[in-house]
């Protein structure tokens, strides 16, 4: 039998828990309820409507009327699920190098997390200066053919680089997961296969990724949702492409964002919101009834 | 370390810290505006300047930086009640206010306070953008400017032109002489609705909306899809495909202003109060100028609309903060401070004295201010009428981004131009009503 230390009394845990709590209360659940109301009425922008403008469903069924928020919904998958399988496979391979003590790992093991560290929306300024196709530095190759890269002109262009950017501030925070777990794999392990005779990409599928599979889960799940509804996805846009050219990176965070308080359409990106916090619960449930069986933790 | 000190205070006020004048005898109050930078600086100079000319009033200047987050914190200090007593609102933010309920109207606080302003001072094209359809004004026009056309006289004498472009035809002639010049942009445009939309519409007299562009109702509906606009944007098109005219956005890495500046094309479009920056940034010694925007030949040019911003006067404050908000109100009204900030901003005066005391002292003939006196000539060369008054249409800043969305389909995809008008309508149709559901019941005053 296990040795446990029960508390008996409720009011302590709660006690310590409090601060957190009111925290959340104060910064999530209180003006998720705003946003509820806001939802089923027609908000004017300085308040004062009362009861008189509930609409019921109405807001709901404009967006889901509207042909251009299901072309965001699409806009945010595309994104979210390159941009996550960008950076995790890149920083993958970073961490792969690095854990192989390879030259200088040291120093890079270093300099890699530190883009992370980035606000967003400096990143978002600086590519737009590196990946502006008249001026910036990538523009030499429009010389060798016009419009061979040219973001501002053709979405696909546009939505690469947003998703470069968002892959680029976030291969460094995978990148410490991933060599923490790597660090954590038995040595032992990868020298006896070595003796095997497999070669680093073959170790790497058939040892470091399943046992790393409990931390590409963790990440897997942050990366998505945080390309998905995150801060940093708004930032980059809003620095990079302003949801241009023509509607082609107007991801849903982008889109609620700036209806409500470019356009101070309160009740419309509020009903945006909460189906967009629907959507994340779904995904976050799929990952973890799905994705998550094929995951071993010991 | 600027911006985090003005969040701070905006925070400490949010939280209720901020203004508890103790024991000072004066009367402290707050007005947040949206300029940064040079700009900003001149209106700190103005707050300074009124606090220096009384004793009894002390007024906080804020800067938010920007428009949009002005409107913005000031909704949501509004819905706190720590508000602001004064706020600056840009031009298409004034519907939002009209119907907030929010506000004092600027005849009235002035009444009520016993001061006594020549309404009829104001310029009429800029008065009528914020005033109530019996022209009374709601707010007071502070920033002035209109959309104006800029042109290289260097670049023009190099190509065997003579004189400013009068129409539209002179400029396709104009852009074709600078092409076989040499010139590899002769005019650079960005998709802007302001210039091109909804200042070319004022002079040719074409409505962008129903209901005189919605002064006359909130059911107001979109037509810029069937009138002129059309026939613009086709011949924009047809010059853009021959690499006459050019696409300028800072999404390409350029946006027209600094294209100007570079001298990398030689005509645009653009804001008076842009003068001041190119005058700064272009090389010394360039020959440029500005002259009214184009007009198509034939046809009887009207006045242009005013851009820019006003201020507000916002309800919630203690009385004693009202009387200092219309001291100060008065004092930048007065023609030496008209004078003054026209002089140091570049914006237009916005009263008729201010104009006549600038023109008396010569400021329009010194050469780094020449030509800015056009903006009054634009703006003022008809009186305002049914179209050229202003645009009164809710959330006109998401139908903006709508026309622009459609021109960049037009401009880099495959819309044509008039699918993609058709868009930029249908989309901000759908804007109009949601805006008239929210105000059901509201009219017009």
């Amino acid at each position: 039998m296990n040795k446990r230390a029960v508390f008996k009394s409720w009011w302590l845990p709660i006690l310590f828990a409090l601060p957190q709590l009111l925290l959340i209360f104060f910064f999530f659940y209180w003006p998720a309820t705003s946003v509820l109301t806001w939802a089923f009425s027609l908000e004017p922008a300085f308040g004062g409507a009362g009861d008189r403008l509930f609409v019921g469903w109405d807001n709901f069924r404009d967006v889901f009327a509207d042909r251009e928020y299901w072309q965001s919904v699409a806009l945010s998958l595309v994104f979210a699920f390159t941009a996550t399988a960008l950076s995790m496979f890149i920083a993958f391979v970073l961490a792969i190098c690095v854990d192989r003590q390879l030259k200088g790992s040291g120093i890079f093991r270093f300099f890699y997390i530190w883009p992370y560290a980035i606000a967003a929306p400096a990143v978002g300024l600086a590519f737009r200066f590196i990946f502006a196709p008249e001026s910036g530095l990538i523009a030499i190759v429009n010389t060798w053919s016009p419009d061979l890269w040219n973001p501002a002109k053709f979405g696909s262009h546009a939505m690469i680089l947003v998703i470069i950017c968002f892959a680029w501030k976030w291969i460094g925070y995978n990148f410490i997961f991933m060599t923490a777990g790597l660090q954590s794999i038995p040595r032992s392990l990868i020298e006896a296969s070595s003796m095997d005779g497999s070669g680093p990409v073959r170790r790497a599928i058939d040892l470091q990724i399943p046992l790393l599979a409990p931390t590409l889960f963790f990440l897997l799940v942050l990366n998505l949702t945080e390309s998905f509804v995150g801060p940093d996805t708004y930032g980059i846009v809003d620095l990079t492409t302003e949801g241009g050219p023509n509607g082609a990176t107007n991801v849903m965070v982008y889109r609620i964002v700036s209806e409500a308080f470019q356009g101070l359409n309160y009740s419309g990106a509020a009903s945006q919101s909460l189906i967009l916090i629907g959507l994340i619960m779904v995904f976050t449930f799929i990952q973890f009834r799905f994705v998550e069986r094929r995951v071993h933790y010991k | 370390m600027k911006h985090l000190g003005v969040k701070f205070a905006a925070m400490a006020l949010a939280l209720g810290l901020g203004v508890t004048p103790a024991l000072a005898e004066k009367v402290k109050f707050e007005f947040w505006h949206g300029l940064s930078g040079d700009l900003g600086e001149r209106v700190k100079e103005t707050c300074d300047k009124f606090n220096a000319s009384q004793s009894d009033y002390e007024i906080v200047c804020t800067s938010q930086n920007g428009y949009p987050e002005t409107i913005q914190n000031a909704i949501a200090a509004y819905r706190a009640k720590k508000n602001p007593a004064i706020v600056q609102v840009f031009d298409v933010g004034t519907l939002d206010l009209m119907l907030s309920g929010a506000y004092i109207p600027a005849k009235k606080l002035m009444e009520d306070n016993g001061y006594k302003i020549d309404w009829d001072n104001y310029f009429g094209g800029i008065a009528r953008y914020y005033a109530d359809s019996k022209g009374v004004l709601n707010s007071f026009p502070f920033n002035s400017s209109t959309a104006m056309f800029y042109y290289n006289i260097d670049a023009f004498t190099k190509a065997g032109i003579d004189g400013a472009p009068q129409t539209w035809e002179d400029v396709e002639a104009d852009a074709r002489k600078l092409k076989s010049a040499g010139f590899d942009c002769p005019l650079g445009f960005s998709f802007d609705s302001w210039a091109t939309v909804e200042q070319f519409s004022a002079i040719h007299n074409q409505p962008i909306a129903t209901k005189n562009n919605g002064y006359d109702g909130l059911d107001t509906e979109l037509v810029f899809n069937k009138t002129k606009v059309v026939d613009q944007l086709t011949f924009f098109k047809k010059m853009t495909d021959e690499g006459l005219f050019q696409v300028k956005t800072a999404q390409l890495g350029m946006d027209v202003v600094p294209a100007f500046a570079s001298q990398t094309c030689q005509m645009i479009q653009s804001s008076v109060a842009d003068h001041g920056t190119i005058g700064k940034t272009i090389k010394p010694g360039t020959k440029w100028a500005v002259t009214m925007l184009p007009v198509w030949k034939g046809t009887e040019r009207k006045n242009s609309l005013v851009g820019g911003a006003s201020l507000w006067v916002l309800k919630n404050r203690p009385e004693a903060e009202y009387k200092g908000a219309a001291a100060f109100l008065n004092f930048i009204a007065q023609p030496d401070m008209v004078e003054w900030w026209s002089t140091v901003t570049g914006y237009i005066p916005v009263t008729k004295t201010g104009f006549d005391a600038m023109k008396a002292n010569g400021f329009y003939e010194k050469p780094q201010f020449a030509g800015r006196e056009k903006a009054i000539e634009s703006l003022t060369y008809t009186p305002a009428g049914d179209l050229t008054r202003g645009i009164r249409v809710g959330g006109f800043p998401q139908i903006r981004k709508e026309i622009s969305n459609a021109m960049e389909g037009i401009f880099f995809g495959k819309m044509t131009v008039q699918a993609g008008l058709d868009q930029a309508v249908e989309r901000g149709n759908a804007i109009i009503r949601r805006f008239e559901k929210t105000y059901a019941g509201q009219t017009l005053n």
